[in-house]
C-alpha cells in the first residue's frame, strides 16, 4: 500500500483510538445497550393490571376473575369497589385494563343468555390493550361449557406455526437489527466528525498542502470508519450468536460482504455531512438529522409495508432497510444467496452515489 | 469595576448572569446547526414518527393455498380474500409461495387442505394450517390472530358455531378509534424533547471544555453556578419553544386532541427539561470532547427515550432489571404524562408524582455534574 495513504489511515485511526474515553464510548455502550434494548424492545404483552369491579359476586364472576388472574400475562388483580374507583385507576396509568362485572351475570351465564362484563382498555396505550383485551376475550369465551357440542370449536380450527422463530421469541428479531444500527451510529458519527473536526481546529489546511492527493484524503477518511464499522458489528453479531442464542442459519462470508457494502454506505452520507459542516457541533448535529430518520423508515421498529406508500419508496433508499432484510434474513431464515444479492445490490447502488458525491464534494472543499 | 458588596452584589449577580445568557443566545443565533435541530428536526421528526411509525397493521400480506376444490374451501379462501387485513396471493401449491416467505414478500400462508370437506363434516382436528414469517414476531402474532378471526367468522356464519355465552364488550377510552398515531405522536414529542435537551447542551458545554474557552470563562468572576444557569437558560427556552411548536403541530396537522390544558403541557415541558439538561451538562463535565459528549447522549439520551420510555414499548412488559432501570429514565414519567395531558385531560393525580420524579432524577444529574465540575478545577 501507498505509504502516504497508510500513514493517512493510520493518523486517521488514532485520532479516534489514542483517547481512552473515545476508545470506550465506541466498543462498551454499544454492547451495553444491545444488552439493555434487547431485553427492552418487545411488543408482548406481560405483566398486566387490571382494576377489577365485581357486582356481580357470583359462581360465574368467581370463576372468570380466577381464570383472568391465572393468567400468564396477568400480574394483579386490582379489587374497586365503584366505578370511580375504576375511573380513578384508568386515569392515573395505574392499570391497563379494567374488568366491570355487572349484578346479573352470573344469572345470565346460568340461564344461557348473553352475559356482557364491561372491559375499560385504557386507550393511551391502545396497541398493549388490544391484545390484552383479545387474550380476556379468549378467557371469558372459554366460560360455558356448552361450546364443544355446538359444532367446531373455533380456536381449534387453525393449527398455527410459526416458520424461523417458532415460540417467537422478540429478541432474535431486535438483535441482529439493534446490531446494525448501533454499528450504523459508530460509522457515522466517525465519519461525520472526521472532516469537520479539521476544519474546526484548522488542520484541514495542513492537508490542503500536504502533497496527498484529494482521492487519498478521502480513502484515508473512509477506511477507519469502514474497520471501526464492520469490527463493532461483528462483535455485536458475535454477541448475539453467544450471548443471545440468536440461532445464525446463513452464510457468515455474505454477511460479512453485505456489512462491508452497508457500512461503505452509511460512511459515504457520513462524509457527504463532514463536508458540508464547518464544525463538529454542526456535523454531530447533521448525523443526527440524518440517522434517525433512516432508523425510523428503516422497518426496525415497525414494518415498511405498514408505511405509507410514498415513505415505502423513501424506505427504498435507505441502506439500513435492505440490510436489515439481510441480518435478519441471515440469523433466523438462512436467506439464501439470490435473496442476499436482491438486497445487496441496491446497498450497492447507494454506496456508490453516496461515495462518489463524498469525493465529489470533498474535492470541492480540497481546490 | 468595584463592588461595595452587600448592596448591589444581587445586581452584580444579575448583571453576570445576563450578560453571560446573552453571550449563550447570541452563539446560538450565530450557528443555525443548533436552530435546525431545535426547529427543522423535530418538524421532520414529526411528520415522519406520524406517519412510518405505525402500529396498526392493515392489508398484510399472506398467501392462500387452495389445495382442495370444494365449495366449502372456496367460499373460505374468499372470506380471507374479503377481509381488510389481508392482501391476498392466491396459490395452488405451497411450494410457490415459501420463496415469497422467505424473501419476506409474504408474511405468511394458509393452506386449505385437500380433505378440507372432510374435516368440515367430522371435526377432530384443525380445518386449516396457517405458516407464518417469525422473524417478524408482531406480525407473525397479528397474522395467526387474525386468520383465527376470519375462520371463526366464517364458521359462525355458516351457522357451526354458537356464539359464546359471556362475553366482554370492550370500550377503549381516551382513544375510541384506536389510531396508533395518537400515542405515539405523544411520545415523538418526548424523544425530540430528551433530544435537544441532552444532546445540544452535552455539545455546547463539551465544546467549550474542548476549545479551553470554559476555564477561560471560569476564571472571571463569574461563580460555576452562575455560567452553568446562564448555559442552560437559553436552552431551557429553546426547548420549551420547541415543545410548543410540537403541540401546535401535533394538534393541527396531527389530528391528535388536547383534552388536558396548555398550563399543565408547560409545566410538565419544563419539569423534564430539568433532568434533560442536567444529564447534557453532565455527559460534557464527564467527557469534554466532542465526540465523546455526542456518542454518550445518543446512548444515554436518545435511545433511551426512544426504547426505554414506554413511547413505543410497553414498559410493564419488559423484564424486571429492565423495568428497574427505566426508573431512572426520566422520558418515562415525560412520557406518560404527555400521553394523558393530550389524550385524557388534567391529571393531576398523575403529573405530580412525575414530576417530582423528574425533578428529583434532574437533581442528582445537577448535584453530579457541579461535583464534577468543581473537582476538575482544583
Amino acid at each position: 500500500m501507498n505509504t502516504r495513504l497508510r500513514a493517512q489511515i493510520v493518523k486517521e485511526l488514532l485520532s479516534f483510538l489514542r483517547d481512552p474515553k473515545s476508545r470506550m464510548v465506541l466498543v462498551g455502550p454499544p454492547l451495553v445497550q444491545l444488552l439493555v434494548f434487547s431485553f427492552a424492545a418487545t411488543l408482548e404483552v406481560r405483566n398486566v393490571d387490571i382494576a377489577v369491579l365485581d357486582q356481580d359476586a357470583g359462581r360465574a364472576s368467581h370463576e372468570l376473575l380466577a381464570r383472568i388472574e391465572a393468567a400468564s400475562f396477568v400480574r394483579q388483580l386490582v379489587p374497586v369497589h365503584s366505578t370511580t374507583g375504576l375511573a380513578d385507576l384508568l386515569n392515573r396509568r395505574e392499570v391497563l385494563v379494567a374488568v366491570h362485572v355487572p349484578a346479573d351475570f352470573s344469572r345470565n351465564v346460568a340461564a344461557g343468555r348473553p352475559a356482557v362484563a364491561q372491559l375499560l382498555v385504557d386507550g393511551r396505550r391502545a396497541n398493549s390493550g388490544q391484545i390484552a383485551a383479545a387474550y380476556l376475550g379468549t378467557i371469558v369465551a372459554g366460560l360455558d361449557g356448552r361450546l364443544e357440542t355446538a359444532g367446531t370449536d373455533a380456536s381449534s380450527a387453525i393449527a398455527v406455526r410459526h416458520w424461523f422463530n417458532p415460540n417467537l421469541v422478540y429478541q432474535w428479531f431486535i438483535v441482529p437489527g439493534l446490531a446494525a444500527i448501533l454499528a450504523m451510529l459508530a460509522a457515522l458519527l466517525v465519519t461525520g466528525l472526521s472532516i469537520a473536526r479539521e476544519r474546526e481546529m484548522g488542520t484541514f489546511d495542513q492537508l490542503l498542502v500536504s502533497p496527498a492527493s484529494p482521492l487519498e484524503i478521502v480513502v484515508g477518511k473512509i477506511v477507519p470508519a469502514l474497520v471501526i464499522g464492520t469490527v463493532l458489528a461483528l462483535l455485536m453479531v458475535a454477541a448475539g450468536v453467544f450471548l443471545f442464542r440468536v440461532p445464525f442459519s446463513g452464510s457468515l462470508p455474505l454477511l460479512l460482504l453485505s456489512l462491508v457494502v452497508f457500512i461503505l454506505s452509511v460512511v459515504g452520507v457520513g462524509l457527504m455531512v463532514s463536508s458540508i459542516c464547518r464544525t463538529q457541533q454542526q456535523a454531530i448535529l447533521g448525523v443526527f438529522a440524518v440517522g434517525v430518520p433512516v432508523i425510523l423508515i428503516s422497518g426496525f421498529a415497525t414494518p415498511v409495508e405498514n408505511m405509507p406508500y410514498a415513505l415505502q419508496l423513501l424506505a427504498e433508499a435507505n441502506p439500513l432497510k435492505h440490510f436489515l432484510v439481510i441480518v435478519q434474513g441471515t440469523f433466523l431464515k438462512a436467506l439464501p444467496p439470490g435473496e442476499v444479492f436482491a438486497n445487496l445490490w441496491p446497498m450497492a447502488v447507494i454506496a456508490a452515489i453516496t461515495l462518489s458525491s463524498a469525493v465529489v464534494i470533498v474535492q470541492g472543499r480540497l481546490q | 469595576m468595584s463592588v461595595p458588596a452587600p448592596a448591589t452584589a444581587s445586581a452584580g449577580h444579575l448583571r453576570r448572569l445576563l450578560a453571560l445568557t446573552r453571550k449563550e443566545v447570541l452563539q446560538i443565533a450565530r450557528d443555525p446547526s443548533a436552530l435546525l435541530i431545535a426547529f427543522v428536526l423535530p418538524l421532520v421528526l414529526l411528520v415522519l414518527y406520524a406517519n412510518a411509525v405505525s402500529l396498526d397493521a392493515k392489508e398484510v400480506r399472506i398467501g392462500v393455498v387452495l389445495e382442495s376444490d370444494g365449495a366449502a374451501a372456496h367460499e373460505l379462501a374468499a372470506a380471507f380474500a374479503a377481509t381488510r387485513y389481508f392482501s391476498v396471493t392466491p396459490a395452488r401449491d405451497r411450494r410457490e409461495v415459501v420463496p415469497s416467505l422467505l424473501a419476506g414478500e409474504l408474511r405468511g400462508f394458509v393452506v386449505i387442505p385437500q380433505d378440507f370437506a372432510r374435516r368440515l363434516a367430522s371435526p377432530s382436528g384443525p380445518l386449516v394450517q396457517v405458516v407464518t414469517d417469525g422473524s417478524q414476531p408482531n406480525t407473525a402474532s397479528f397474522v395467526a390472530g387474525y386468520a383465527q378471526g376470519v375462520v371463526s367468522g366464517w364458521l359462525a356464519a355458516r351457522g357451526d358455531t354458537a356464539p359464546p355465552v359471556a362475553s366482554f364488550e370492550p370500550r377503549y377510552w381516551f382513544n375510541p378509534e384506536l389510531e396508533s398515531r395518537r400515542f405515539l405522536v405523544p411520545g415523538a414529542i418526548a424523544i425530540i424533547m430528551a433530544m435537544i435537551g441532552t444532546l445540544l447542551t452535552a455539545l455546547v458545554v463539551a465544546r467549550e471544555w474542548e476549545r479551553g474557552t470554559m476555564e477561560a470563562i471560569m476564571s472571571t468572576p463569574a461563580s460555576a453556578l452562575e455560567i452553568l444557569v446562564a448555559k442552560l437558560v437559553p436552552y431551557f427556552v429553546l426547548g420549551l419553544v420547541a415543545t410548543f411548536v410540537c403541540a401546535l403541530l401535533s394538534i393541527a396537522v396531527f389530528d391528535v386532541p388536547l383534552r388536558g390544558s396548555w398550563l399543565a403541557l408547560g409545566t410538565l415541558s419544563a419539569a423534564f427539561l430539568v433532568p434533560a439538561l442536567g444529564q447534557g451538562l453532565l455527559i460534557s463535565a464527564a467527557s469534554r470532547n466532542q465526540f465523546v459528549a455526542a456518542q454518550l447522549a445518543l446512548l444515554s439520551g436518545f435511545l433511551p427515550a426512544f426504547l426505554l420510555s414506554g413511547a413505543l414499548f410497553e414498559i410493564d412488559s419488559m423484564p424486571a432489571p429492565i423495568r428497574a432501570i427505566t426508573l431512572v429514565v426520566a422520558a418515562r414519567y415525560f412520557v406518560a404524562s404527555l400521553q394523558s395531558v393530550f389524550l385524557a385531560g388534567d391529571v393531576w393525580s398523575q403529573f405530580l408524582p412525575n414530576m417530582l420524579a423528574m425533578l428529583a432524577i434532574g437533581l442528582v444529574f445537577f448535584a453530579l455534574a457541579s461535583l464534577r465540575t468543581r473537582k476538575t478545577l482544583d
